[in-house]
């Protein structure tokens, strides 16, 4: 590292984009940005080069609140017994055909 | 490219210890059931720091890329190909950024990888290092040294560490185009004037070796790669890399009536596979250090553009201070 004052850390923004119309946003990568205008800017030009995208959101990433990985067996694995959510855990006698 | 990351340890950086044992265990547990390993997760430093290192490496990889090729965008013979051109440079770019946010979660700074680009402590692939002489160069570059990264990148699609992985997939996608163009300059040259196959002729004839190079040393003299294999990072070996390399080109340049500089190149029956000549690692690990014909040039490129765009993100973030300002004082008045 040099002696010199480092230079001020441009913000991190997430980036979302939806794919077709109708469709989610999904999450697609991040990127640096002075402002979330100047971030949509760079993210049309990063992230949908090849027409990926059709709407775009950005989102300063430090505004994102993230589940604890080390509570993922607290948080997800008590669902794992709970098969009478799916549909498929009830039989429908074949009289009656689809429902 | 770029898994040379593995055998080219910074000069001052020491190799990380291991951690200790309860991290290390439950890691390599997760590990050996091919679980992704994503940044919040419990990692060992030394995953961390190899991670680092090879991504970050990767990194300026393309980004150092771009200048033998923008060179180039200029002088390109037709419009079409200047664009085409423009585009696969552009995407180098993307491809840089795609992989410095891929280090930058294992809780780096993108500022700090660039610093030490800069500062000559970071290393880059050595083939970058070459000089572009010819237009047929480019083409050379999209066919042999893409088609050669594709090799390499392929794999790390599966590596262990989730952001690298899907970085990894991003970037396979858009280098397709770029191996598929650069052979579609050579086979153009190969079918044009006399003149312009041997053009093409001279530029395979310097780009070969340093191209099988990229794969880096051999996996009796790569001292890094073992942990990388453990840690599900590296998932194919240099020489198994190159060995495929070699035997997917050999029929290609065959098709396009171009001969390989290596008399040793002929087919193994029993082995499967080409036999190749002998590697000139003293060339390899001289362009490594510091010495090839244009790492000066490269590095002093890099520090002079971004030097000269300073200005650009001084006042996009002022002009961020400015809206924000205004934006508040709004605010306010309402």
């Amino acid at each position: 590292m040099t002696t010199e004052a480092p230079e001020a850390v441009t913000p991190l923004f997430e980036v979302f984009v939806r794919s077709k119309q109708g469709l989610d946003h999904k999450h697609v990568g991040s990127l640096h940005a002075s402002d979330a205008q100047h971030a949509l800017t760079l993210a049309r030009d990063v992230y949908t080069r090849r027409q990926e995208g059709v709407s775009i959101w950005v989102v300063p990433s430090n505004a994102i609140t993230a589940s604890d990985p080390a509570l993922k067996s607290d948080n997800f694995d008590p669902m794992a017994s709970k098969v009478y959510r799916h549909p498929t855990f009830y039989d429908i006698p074949d009289e009656i055909g689809h429902m | 490219m770029y898994t040379q990351a593995f055998d080219i340890v910074v000069a001052g950086e020491t190799s990380p210890v291991a951690d200790d044992g309860d991290v290390q265990t439950a890691f390599l547990a997760r590990i050996a059931r091919d679980e992704k390993i994503e940044p919040q997760d419990a990692m060992p430093e030394a995953y961390r720091k190899t991670l680092i290192r090879q991504i970050s490496q990767h990194a300026h990889s393309e980004v150092v890329g771009m200048l033998p090729e923008g060179g180039w965008i200029t002088r390109a013979p037709s419009l079409k190909r200047k664009e085409i051109l423009l585009a696969k440079v552009q995407d180098e770019g993307g491809h840089g950024l795609y992989l410095y946010s891929a280090a930058e979660t294992l809780g780096v700074t993108r500022e700090s990888l660039v610093e030490a680009l800069h500062a000559g402590k970071a290393k880059y692939s050595s083939i970058f290092n070459y000089p572009t002489e010819t237009w047929a160069d480019i083409g050379t570059i999209g066919w042999l040294v893409d088609g050669a990264a594709i090799m390499n990148q392929v794999p790390l699609c599966r590596c262990s560490y989730g952001p690298y992985a899907r970085a990894m997939i991003r970037i396979c996608k858009e280098e397709s185009f770029h191996q598929r163009q650069g052979f579609d300059i050579v086979r153009s040259l190969c079918e044009g004037t006399p003149a312009q196959k041997a053009m093409a002729q001279e530029s395979i004839n310097r780009w070969w070796w340093p191209t099988l190079m990229m794969f880096g040393p051999h996996d009796s003299d790569s001292t890094h790669t073992g942990e990388a294999t453990d840690w599900g990072i590296k998932r194919i070996s240099n020489d198994a890399l190159r060995q495929k390399f070699v035997d997917v080109t050999v029929p290609q340049a065959a098709f396009l009536g171009l001969t390989l500089p290596d008399s040793a190149i002929m087919w193994n029956a029993e082995r499967g596979h080409y036999d190749f000549g002998k590697i000139d690692w003293d060339e390899f690990w001289r362009v490594v250090k510091g010495d090839g014909p244009c790492n000066a040039a490269r590095v002093s490129d890099r520090v002079a553009a971004f030097d000269e765009g300073r200005w650009v993100r001084e006042a996009a973030a002022a002009h961020a201070a400015k809206s924000a300002l205004s934006k508040a004082s709004l605010k306010v008045a309402a």
